[in-house]
């Protein structure tokens, strides 16, 4: 396995920006909650939350500069979670 | 244990990865049952949503993306060397959890004075999507800020390790794995200001 | 892989021997070595599958005859609660990872402790301390829970008996488990020895291996569902309750997203085992290593897909069932391809028949019958006919008991000597294994047909013409009882009276026979180098 750590130091500057950016999108989501999109707003919702989640996991939790290993897990780990959402709809959705 | 084996930081944070894919899995149950009583009860959920405090949330999802930022910028000023930035961020870190802790405080005794807790009288005449709603909100916000609580006294351990120099340049794998933590909170967060703040 | 038995024996009683320094109790409960925190697990959870079993006996006894017998139907509600409780949270999900992965797993990958030594104390704190609330819900609250293991909604919700203790009890082992499962990953990952390669990796780890991702990605969703209903108790949040909108159903598809993927992380070290004695007493490599190592990762993946086939009669979509019923087939391959690759194995071995081969024998067959007539159920069509009749109880006792419980109990001969460096009485454990097997076929087999006859589980009374193949099954848990009795006996003995062993009796070739029985206190004196994989026999040629 190659797991040698990166000690790369992250400058200020780079948070400050990813900080920047996950405060727009805040005020874009809520800016888009008051135009009626039906059900799309969830979904517009969830795919910024996706976005700013995917800001913090790249640069505040460093899983950009891992190694290959740690993001392969971490992406076994959505796909579990997607399974266990989708199976549970194959149920609900065709009650 | 004759030999002290070298630290191994890696090993560790491999390690809190994987207690955050358990809390994440631990969540979400509760974001299954969401989207699960969302599809059944679209309507209701709206209406719900819209008597939560949205000031309330977007003032917490400031608080908690700020205190990420200097969790973030913890890390960076520990390898740095430089001690005393390091302390002001990890309490600017521990004051933010507290700020979010009064505020929910403030919003959730607002929601029990206009008579809306678990199995409460009114809320039972409610629709039942909309005491669904209700439950969702207080289950998940509940385990959130628990984990927020958690946080706090975690950071405030941290802060007094990196003042005593048990957490420094060379060995800061604590701090580090802290702040994922604490990240994790952040990114919950980020999803249930949205799905109960501001739904439709 | 040629180590001479470590010198650190001057005392021949290597780990197991006190420091002299402070109380003894707290030199073991207070450890951070691996190998005492094994032995602690095996003394608890010994102690719990032997209540297990009692209560088991007690169930056999109260059906023995229709009507009342010797306990009234609140009291048996109470018992097939506790029995299953137990044997599931305290035995059989723990048993083998804990115990015997906490002993063997660092020492067969060549390190002197697992990833983080304190954090595997806390995972036995949590687990006594679990086990510990959980016999308390027995005597405090309104009495013992009644709900069976699987605490469903409503009635768990609404039951005076004392649900939300159990409930707590179930979320603290589970942190007990996650935790451990956190840490075996890490040491897989990180502590392997130089040359102890991936494809070097003896079969037991890769089963702890892929129990540990299961119990990781897993066990917090049963984390939140007894949370819910703990919750749902106290406060009323509701969620699961049809009056405030909630869907019981759900309750249902959260317990099971975990408590399906659990019988994996139950069953997979348990073959982990049989694939560690299997070679060593045909003295042949295991046949397919690869196959028998990727289909524990596919059990583990495929077994997040299938949980939907308990609820095939809880009012599920039609789409749901058939969707389910397929992917339960799946999950039999990598079942089916492990079963194959042990019968290889033997072919052309040149066996021998001792105690820990017998049982790992054993698990063979009862395993492979289990997953025949975990297929029976798996079909959405037969399924309802049988649904919550005695032919589940009879499929999951041979998949839990015939296999992972007979894996216990080959791990349990295997290891003896290297755990406590004496011998146990061979021709006593074999005449064990006899009473055991026969008094097992005769319970559960006696369980599948009155199943098919349409007696539900869970009943205290039945119908007068199910008497007879009752009245078999009581017997049979007589003999197995029996059976049970001598083999703990045997091995009590053994354990204080027994010659010492050698270190390495079964002439394996892992790492753990390398060191001196018992094992010393300190695994390894200097870093081992492996060259070769872990089957290789030399006395014998490589087909």
């Amino acid at each position: 396995m190659s797991t040698e750590e990166t000690h790369k130091i992250v400058p200020y500057r780079t948070f400050i920006t990813v900080w920047i950016g996950l405060l727009a999108l805040t005020v874009i989501t809520v800016l888009a909650s008051w135009i009626d999109l039906g059900a799309l707003n969830v979904w517009l919702a969830l795919a910024i939350a996706s976005v700013k989640c995917s800001l913090v996991i790249a640069w505040f939790m460093h899983l950009k500069y891992e190694n290959r290993f740690l993001k392969l897990i971490f992406l076994i780990t959505l796909i579990t979670l997607a399974v266990f959402i989708g199976l549970t709809f194959v149920d609900v959705l065709y009650r | 244990m004759s030999t002290p084996e070298p630290k191994d930081a890696f090993g560790a944070k491999f390690g809190m990865w994987l207690f955050l894919f358990t809390e994440l899995i631990l969540f979400s149950g509760l974001f299954i049952l969401y989207a699960v009583y969302l599809a059944k009860y679209p309507k209701e959920f709206a209406s719900a949503g819209q008597q939560l405090s949205v000031p309330f949330g977007a003032v917490n999802t400031l608080v908690l993306l700020t205190s990420s930022l200097f969790v973030a910028m913890a890390t960076t000023s520990i390898q740095r060397g430089q001690k005393k930035l390091t302390e002001w961020l990890l309490a600017g870190t521990a004051f933010s959890a507290v700020i979010f802790m009064v505020n929910k405080y403030f919003e959730w005794s607002a929601k029990f004075h206009h008579g809306i807790y678990p199995d409460a009288p009114g809320l039972k005449e409610l629709p039942q999507g909309e005491q669904i709603f209700y439950g969702l909100y207080f289950a998940t916000t509940g385990l959130h800020g628990l984990h927020v609580l958690i946080g706090l006294a975690l950071f405030l351990y941290v802060w007094g390790t990196v003042r005593s120099e048990k957490v420094h340049a060379e060995d800061y794998g604590l701090l580090e794995n802290s702040g994922l933590y604490w990240h994790l909170v952040d990114l919950i967060w980020i999803f249930i200001f949205p799905l109960y703040y501001l739904v439709l | 892989m040629s180590q001479p038995a470590s010198a650190s024996t001057d005392s021949s009683r290597g780990y197991l021997a006190s420091s002299g320094k402070g109380p003894a109790l707290f030199e073991w409960i207070f450890s951070t070595d691996h190998k005492r925190i094994g032995l602690l697990y095996l003394w608890c959870i010994t102690t719990f599958f032997l209540m297990g079993v009692v209560l088991g006996l007690l169930i056999r006894l109260e059906l023995i005859a229709p009507g009342p017998t010797i306990m009234n139907a609140q009291t048996y509600n109470a018992v097939f609660t506790l029995h299953g409780v137990i044997m599931i949270f305290l035995f059989i999900v723990p048993g083998i990872p804990a115990i015997f992965g906490n002993l063997f797993m660092p020492i067969q990958i060549g390190a002197n402790d697992v990833a983080f030594p304190r954090l595997n104390l806390l995972s036995w704190w949590c687990y006594i301390i679990g086990a510990l609330t959980a016999v308390t819900a027995l005597f405090s609250g309104g009495g013992p829970p009644d709900t069976g293991w699987t605490f469903y909604v409503p009635f768990s919700t609404m039951t005076q008996s004392n649900v939300s203790m159990a409930t707590v009890a179930v979320f603290i082992l589970g942190f007990s488990s996650i935790l451990t499962g956190i840490n075996f990953v890490v040491t897989v990952h990180r502590l392997r020895t130089k040359g102890m390669t991936w494809r070097r990796l003896p079969l037991f780890v890769w089963a702890l291996y892929a129990t540990a991702w299961i119990q990781v990605l897993a066990t917090p969703i049963l984390g939140i569902t007894v949370l819910l209903v703990f919750l749902e108790r106290f406060v009323g949040v509701g969620l699961f309750d049809a009056a405030k909108g909630g869907d019981p159903v759900m309750y249902q598809h959260l317990f099971w997203i975990y408590s399906h993927p659990a019988v994996y992380i139950m069953i997979l070290p348990g073959m982990g085992v049989i694939s560690e004695v299997l070679p060593v007493f045909a003295r042949k490599r295991v046949f397919g290593y690869w196959a028998i190592a990727m289909s524990g990762l596919a059990i583990a993946g495929a077994g997040s897909l299938v949980w939907g086939h308990h609820m095939f009669a809880s009012g599920m979509s039609d789409m749901a069932v058939l969707v389910f019923s397929f992917l339960t087939f799946i999950v039999a391959i990598p079942s089916a391809i492990k079963v194959f690759n042990w019968v290889a194995t033997l072919y052309k071995g040149s066996i021998t028949l001792a105690p820990p081969m017998l049982f790992s024998l054993a698990f063979i067959i009862l395993f492979s019958i289990g997953g025949l007539q975990g297929l029976l159920l798996g079909a959405a069509a037969t399924d309802i006919h049988v649904h919550d009749t005695y032919f589940v109880v009879s499929h999951f006792h041979f998949v839990m008991f015939g296999g992972t419980g007979f894996g216990f109990f080959a791990a349990l001969h295997y290891w003896f000597p290297k755990m406590f460096g004496r011998m146990y009485n061979a021709t006593a454990a074999t005449t064990a294994w006899v009473f055991m097997v026969s008094g097992f076929l005769v319970l559960y087999l006696s369980m599948a047909v009155v199943g098919l006859q349409g007696m539900p589980r869970r009943y205290y009374d039945y119908l007068p013409e199910f008497t007879n193949l009752n009245v078999s099954a009581t017997v049979g848990s007589w003999i197995l009882g029996a059976g049970l009795a001598l083999m703990f006996a045997n091995l009590l003995v053994g354990l204080f009276r027994g010659g010492p062993a050698p270190a390495n009796p079964w002439k394996a070739a892992t790492l753990e026979w390398t060191l001196s029985s018992p094992l010393p206190a300190e695994n390894f004196e200097e870093e081992v180098e492996v060259t070769e994989g872990p089957y290789e026999f030399h006395e014998v040629k490589p087909s």
